[in-house]
């Protein structure tokens, strides 16, 4: 596969479908949008069956110097590739979500959506600063037109809180960036990834991606677009805003605040603590009270990834990748979960939670499907929503204690708002005429259904499918964090090596905690 | 002297081919509009290529008061390309009432803005602009019937008289402090102590002409001038005097102020920021479209004298590619203006009616979403990239402080742009009809083609805008 510009060629295959669909007409645009993305997860699959794990760290690279200042750099590594994958697997489901939804300006909408995929691919492949920050602001762009468009009654304002939100946080790094360039001279990510930032420049540098990404993430208390945005966007458009879109600022994390400002991120590890304590807990309780099925989800979906940013700063290897694990679960099961409101809601047109009850009675694949995804955000053992928080519970445990109990508390609440929800929405007396008279789930339901269970139980069976790319990468991170690392409170001490069944006996404790749920 | 006239032949071009324009439609009459709008664009077609060919020479003529080189180059190709397109559009929208002063005026505005661009020397720089303004004057009442029309004339000079005053008296503090009205003379004395009286003449010189690039707090006749005048001669305003006004205060004040920096710079910052701030916050409550796009203007201006302020080659680089884009959006955006007709052929100009205009007339809502989409600086559209410049000029000149204030209120500019965009996009259909305007190619044509090359397409023109921006600021260090 050397040499071949498969990259180029998965941004290629999106953006010529996106050109098409505006002018095929409204149901070839269809086709053609479900074409595209299908022939981009193929080519997803051949990159990651080419993948050398273990290789070199940046792979399929790509370099041509097409604009002067700045290069076409692409190249991926196992981080990227994961959450490659996750884009391109969620896209062609998204795709379906929308086909009977969606009945106005569809050569549009799946347009909109195409480009939508360039941009979040483009993100995770670019190796250039300035390339990433252009697609990482372009996104803005679909995704403001698909809530405005399509979305629910108060679209306009959601758009517009969403769009403006991003728009203030994202303009503080590229300043920062500029800083970057003209301190390091060069727009390379990986040259970058290695370069030592003056500790006092790091701080003022993670102040200002922490302003861009924070709200991309969203940490408290910069979520508040989140909830309108999910709750005003079409299915399709939450499932790839929670599926992907909230990835951007943990991958940002990740790629570029932690390993380029290793000081820095030390330095203000508590701001992230403490940022991510208050959100667990926080919004955890909001989501209790809701009576809107997408806002309680989205309200889930700020819960999750405040466990996601307290594992990264955790700085340890299972911290991170219990991070990343969540971050492709919650891709998969947030997706899903906003899937499960979408097929409802199609068919009674209101996300209301008192509306219904009983579909267990006359919808029993869906409830079926549904409890499976529950289940998986909760973080039941065997799902992917498991393996990722004990993982980075561990890491944080091992970093802060206090951290740990906190976060561990969110877990319980997600299982007290997640089953509650169930129980509102799918258990009870089958009582409303206009319930019971809705049908259980098509053949194209099941064509979205099926692969998204298949995907979150196979993460919670055997993440090391998963894990395996990722692991050297996230090694390098932490070797990087390694010499600005503060001492954890867990003071681990290797035990004596016990024949057999010792591995994992330090972390008992808060195995417990994890499983205890 | 001889040798000189050489060095000049676009401005000899314009002035023989403004001429012969005027004589056309005084024997002609104005109804032949084929003919002497012909010579118009043959005219400015002629002078372009002229700068074309003096591509590289760099000298001064006439005793060091015009300079003929890669900076004003640059200018005067931008200026004669949008005039050319501005001439190019007007008899459409003019139908019967098209005379034959429109085109002839502004081959002599563009004239006048050439001169604007090499002034060398004080004086040159008060001939350039007067015989700018003057022509500019009569075309924003070029509808004389049309109250509108004359009310935006009438402002427009008695505001630009202030102007003039203001910019006069600079020159006269300046003048009679450095002893000479030569711009290598002045950046002499600068070099020295500053006194009073040359601190008085920088403001006042920079005064007169913030009010030309209509920069706050100097700005308040633009909304009022752009709201009346003619739609075409708002889009001329609206570009080629703009990307005059700029080059020359670009000039003025890195060839003549260049030495007393401290003295400038915080006017520009001051200038800048304000502009910035109240041509975004201004442009909010608007309901006309032509009032919006001036608020954008201003707004813009804004960006382009951050690069300024930052005083660098690398800054001047920034205001030269920001100039090119501007330009190339403010047309685009003003074409797309020029195509809002209702069933009567009356033109458009309130916001409202602009709703739902992306279900009406699909093309032309998606590219004026590509120029407000730019104007706001949202990558990927190209708008971005000069945007990136002068900020990074500006954090290389080590005022972070006002890269990132300009960026945080280039958010509240965002804001006014993207509302648009709801208008086209979200909003249901207005009642007001927009109907197809059958037979404009040209202006379907230039609408494209700025729309394409605004969208990425822009980004494949970066290390040709680099090299030629640089070899024309590279003239001012």
């Amino acid at each position: 596969m050397s040499g071949f510009p498969i990259l180029s060629l998965m941004l290629a295959v999106p953006l010529v479908g996106a050109i098409a669909c505006l002018f095929v007409g409204d149901k070839m645009s269809r086709f053609v949008a479900l074409g595209a993305t299908l022939a981009t997860f193929v080519l997803g699959c051949i990159l990651w069956a080419n993948f050398d794990i273990g290789g070199a760290q940046w792979q399929f690279t790509e370099r041509a110097d097409l604009f002067g200042r700045f290069q076409w750099a692409l190249g991926i590594d196992g981080m990227a590739l994961m959450l490659i994958m996750l884009s391109v697997f969620l896209m062609p489901l998204c795709i379906l979500a929308s086909w009977d939804a969606i009945k106005s300006r569809v050569g549009l909408y799946m347009a909109m959506f195409l480009i939508m995929e360039v941009v979040m691919i483009g993100v995770f492949m670019a190796q250039d600063l300035l390339l990433f920050y252009i697609f990482f602001e372009a996104g803005l762009i679909p995704m403001y037109f698909i809530i405005g468009i399509w979305g629910g009654a108060n679209r306009k304002y959601a758009a517009f809180k969403f769009f403006l939100y991003t728009l203030l946080g994202s303009v503080l790094m590229l300043i920062a960036m500029i800083v970057m360039i003209a301190e390091a001279g060069t727009t390379d990510i990986p040259t970058l990834l290695n370069y030592d930032f003056p500790a006092g420049m790091q701080t003022w540098l993670w102040l200002a991606f922490f302003a861009s990404l924070a709200v991309k993430m969203p940490m408290w208390p910069v979520h508040t677009w989140l909830p309108d945005a999910h709750v005003q966007a079409p299915t399709a458009g939450s499932m790839i805003l929670a599926g992907v879109l909230l990835k951007l600022g943990a991958y940002g994390f990740l790629r570029f605040m932690m390993p380029m400002f290793p000081d820095a991120s030390a330095q203000l590890m508590w701001l992230v603590f403490g940022l991510s304590m208050v959100a667990v807990v926080y919004t955890s309780l909001v989501a209790l009270v809701q009576s809107d099925m997408k806002k309680l989800i989205a309200y889930s979906s700020v819960a999750h990834m405040a466990i996601v940013t307290a594992g990264l700063f955790a700085f340890n290897q299972q911290g991170i990748e219990g991070a990343l694990i969540i971050m492709l679960s919650h891709g998969v099961v947030s997706a899903a979960l906003f899937f499960c409101v979408g097929v409802i809601y199609d068919r009674l047109h209101t996300r209301e939670i008192d509306r219904y009850g009983g579909l267990a009675v006359n919808m029993p694949a869906y409830a079926l499907f549904f409890m499976l995804f529950t289940m998986a955000s909760i973080g039941l053992p065997g799902t992917s929503g498991f393996v990722g928080e004990f993982l980075s519970l561990l890491g944080i445990y091992e970093a802060s204690s206090v951290v740990a109990f906190v976060c561990t508390t969110g877990i319980i609440l997600g299982a007290a708002y997640m089953l509650y929800l169930y129980r509102r929405v799918v258990f009870g007396e089958l009582t409303k005429d206009d319930v019971k008279a809705m049908p259980d789930l098509n053949a194209r339901e099941w064509t979205i259904m099926v692969p998204l269970a298949a995907v979150a139980l196979w993460m919670g069976v055997y993440p090391e499918s998963f894990l395996a790319p990722m692991r050297g990468d996230v090694t390098t991170v932490v070797a990087r964090l390694a010499p600005a690392k503060p001492a954890g409170d867990a003071h681990l001490a290797a035990g004596k090596p016990k024949p057999a069944a010792a591995q994992g006996e330090t972390a008992h404790g808060s195995a417990h905690a994890g499983g205890a749920k | 002297m001889t040798a000189d006239l050489a060095l000049i032949w676009p401005e000899l071009i314009l002035t023989i081919g403004g001429l012969i324009t005027l004589m056309l439609g005084t024997f002609l009459g104005d109804r032949q509009v084929g003919i002497y709008q012909l010579s118009a664009l043959l005219t400015l077609a002629a002078a372009a290529a002229a700068v074309v060919a003096l591509f590289g020479v760099e000298t001064t003529v006439f005793s060091g008061t015009l300079s003929v080189d890669g900076f004003g180059g640059f200018a005067k190709l931008l200026i004669y390309t949008a005039s050319f397109v501005c001439i190019l559009i007007a008899p459409r929208f003019f139908s019967g009432g098209m005379r034959a002063e429109y085109p002839t005026l502004i081959v002599f505005a563009a004239l006048g803005m050439g001169i604007m661009a090499s002034a060398r020397d004080l004086m040159t720089l008060y001939v350039g602009l007067e015989l700018n303004s003057l022509a500019a004057y009569v075309l924003a009442s070029f509808m004389r019937t049309d109250e509108r029309s004359t009310e935006a004339g009438l402002k427009y000079f008695v505001l630009g008289a202030l102007a003039s005053g203001m910019l006069l008296y600079g020159i006269s503090l300046l003048y009679g402090f450095t002893g000479t009205t030569d711009f290598a003379g002045i950046a002499k004395s600068m070099g020295g102590e500053l006194n009073i009286g040359l601190i008085f003449g920088i403001v006042f010189v920079l005064a007169g002409l913030g009010f030309k690039v209509s920069a706050v707090p100097f700005h308040m006749w633009t909304p009022d001038v752009y709201e009346g005048a003619p739609t075409p001669v708002t889009t001329f305003f609206a570009s080629a005097p703009k990307v005059a006004a700029v080059a020359l205060m670009t000039r003025v004040v890195i060839d003549a102020m260049g030495p007393a920096v401290g003295a400038w710079q915080q006017i520009i910052i001051f200038l800048a920021l304000a502009s910035i701030i109240l041509g975004a916050v201004g442009a909010i409550g608007q309901k006309n479209i032509k009032r919006l796009l001036a608020y954008s203007s201003i707004n813009n201006v804004g960006f382009m004298l951050i690069g300024l302020a930052a005083g660098t080659q690398q800054g001047v680089e920034g205001v030269l590619t920001y100039l090119l884009v501007y330009v190339v959006t403010t047309l685009g955006a003003f074409l797309v203006v020029l195509q809002l007709r209702d069933a009567e052929g009356n033109q458009i100009e309130s916001i409202p009616a602009l709703a739902g205009l992306s279900q009406r007339r699909p093309g032309l809502a998606a590219a004026m979403a590509v120029f407000m989409f730019s104007l706001a600086g949202i990558p990927p559209l190209f708008g971005f990239w000069p945007k990136y410049l002068v900020f990074e000029a500006a954090v290389n000149a080590n005022l972070v402080p006002l890269a990132v204030a300009g960026i945080v209120a280039s958010v509240i500019g965002a804001f006014y742009y993207i509302a648009i965009i709801k208008m086209m996009y979200f909003d249901d259909k207005s009642d007001t009809e927009i109907p197809a305007g059958g037979g404009a190619i040209v202006e379907d044509a230039v609408i494209t083609a700025s729309a394409l090359w605004l969208s990425v397409i822009g980004y494949l023109f970066i290390p040709v805008l680099a090299v030629l921006s640089a070899s024309a600021a590279a003239v001012l260090f």
